[in-house]
């Protein structure tokens, strides 16, 4: 008997003890659980050349400055490609937060651009649980710079018209880690030659490692599948910087892409790495909320 | 004897049913914080603060989650997550404390603008600092309104802000908290 009293005094000591170290918030019912989004996988819209599984915020309009100079082996009387640019100016805007349209005009070939980057799987846990980001990018690329080659004739407007199609399916894997994989292709109503395909399949792989809180470095390689393209081009591989400071999004690169549309860089691509045929360049992002949704 | 000692069991069980049913909580209690400077004003607003008030011994509780503050500009919302609170390595802020002369206050019913003093621990980014905030209590009906208006400096919390953006940045922060708490039934 005084063993079952002493037992219960125990149990009532050892409950008390518990309910006063416990926080009094645990008492509450348990609320449904609430759907949790991977944020800023990637510091901007671009990972260098190509989309990122980021969109801009609804209401953000984006202005992307990038340049391209010349190739670093041309040595020191180009100072390193220094003298030479390509330049890309860009507006993306965040129509809704699952949609972005863009419009952009390169120097490369007189290239203007525009583009819709549609987010269908957002990366998220608690109520839903999606492992992954899922995006489709389609863009069309007009080159308007003048015809010099004669044995084309007539040149007609439909020429100079490219379009790419790309899946991008990424994850956030940590704080530190983001990758994807990009399925793409290119089609380009105009080939010089029959050796080329119009329509050219690209498997793209991209990534980043945060170094910082606000510095990463950034991955990203393009690989055309064989027989697509005339001899001399090669696959665009870049390595950079992003450098967040606010407002900005600062990206430094190597590339051996001068394009800066995804027909151009993924098709395009003249440089071999192994040859020093690298461009120094650089993104410069500039967000703007030029409308304030109501939460 | 055995007999006395359920009863006195049952007795204990029942008395902390009835303690419990003179806590007051809510779970979509409002924080909002600011930051004033000449430069740029900063505003942030957060309705899922939950808050447990203990009306027998004036123990005083709130929580939220940082990820849940929401901003004018999508940007600073993901700034303010990812460089500042670093909200994936510390979710919450909260408040542990207890309310100064709360059983007296209580029993005089809250006459209108008398402001208590809650002594507790404020938890923001990981760091725990002792702090006093004031707290006004009206009762309205079944329930209460709660509210406390305080300051917070980010320096005292480990929170670093780089020299580019010192300036856009108020070196004190005021947190406004306001809540109407229902009891809460077990």
């Amino acid at each position: 008997m005084a063993r079952f009293l002493f037992l219960c005094s125990l149990l009532v000591a050892f409950s008390s003890l518990r309910a006063q170290e416990g926080s009094m918030l645990d008492l509450l019912p348990e609320d449904e659980p609430t759907a949790e989004y991977a944020t800023a996988g990637f510091k901007t819209t671009r990972i260098i050349n190509g989309h990122s599984f980021e969109l801009n915020s609804h209401g953000v309009m984006d202005f992307k400055i990038s340049h391209r100079f010349g190739r670093l082996n041309t040595g020191p009387y180009d100072f390193f490609g220094l003298d030479a640019a390509s330049i890309r100016l860009g507006l993306d805007y965040g129509v809704t937060p699952w949609l972005n349209v863009g419009v952009g005009r390169s120097s490369f070939l007189k290239t203007y651009d525009g583009f819709v980057k549609v987010k269908f799987f957002k990366q998220q846990k608690g109520k839903r649980n999606i492992p992954i980001t899922a995006l489709w990018v389609s863009d069309m690329a007009i080159v308007s710079q003048k015809n010099t080659n004669t044995s084309i004739d007539p040149y007609l407007f439909s020429h100079r018209l490219n379009y790419t199609h790309q899946l991008i399916v990424g994850r956030k894997f940590n704080e530190a880690i983001s990758l994807q994989f990009m399925p793409t292709l290119v089609h380009r109503n105009f080939v010089i030659t029959s050796a080329e395909a119009n329509e050219v399949i690209v498997l793209g792989v991209g990534g980043r490692v945060k170094l910082t809180k606000r510095i990463a470095l950034n991955i990203e390689y393009y690989y055309v599948l064989p027989d697509q393209l005339a001899p001399g081009f090669k696959n665009s591989l870049s390595v950079g910087f992003d450098i967040e400071t606010g407002g900005h999004v600062f990206q430094l690169h190597f590339t051996n892409s001068t394009g800066m549309v995804e027909n151009a860089f993924m098709t395009q691509t003249t440089g071999d790495w192994l040859k020093g045929d690298v461009h120094f360049g650089f993104n410069v992002s500039r967000v703007f909320s030029v409308y304030r949704p109501k939460h | 004897m055995k007999k006395g000692i359920i009863i006195a069991l049952l007795a204990l069980g029942l008395g902390q049913v009835a303690l419990a049913q003179n806590r007051y909580f809510t779970r979509d209690g409002h924080v909002e914080f600011f930051s004033e400077t000449p430069l740029e004003n900063i505003e942030a607003t957060n309705d899922k603060m939950t808050s447990v008030v203990d009306f027998e011994n004036g123990k005083f509780e709130f929580a939220v989650l940082i990820k849940s503050f929401e901003f004018e500009k999508a940007l600073m919302e993901e700034h303010f997550n990812e460089n500042y609170m670093e909200s994936n390595d510390f979710p919450k802020a909260s408040f542990v404390g207890e309310i100064e002369d709360f059983v007296g206050i209580r029993n005089s019913n809250f006459p209108p603008g008398v402001e208590m003093a809650a002594h507790g621990k404020l938890t923001i980014h990981g760091v725990t600092n002792d702090v006093v905030l004031p707290a006004i209590v009206t009762p309205d009906g079944d329930e209460y309104r709660l509210s406390s208006i305080f300051t917070v400096k980010p320096s005292d919390y480990d929170i670093e802000i780089p020299n580019t953006v010192r300036d856009n940045i108020a070196q004190e922060i005021k947190v406004t908290v306001s809540a109407v708490i229902v009891p809460l039934k077990k």
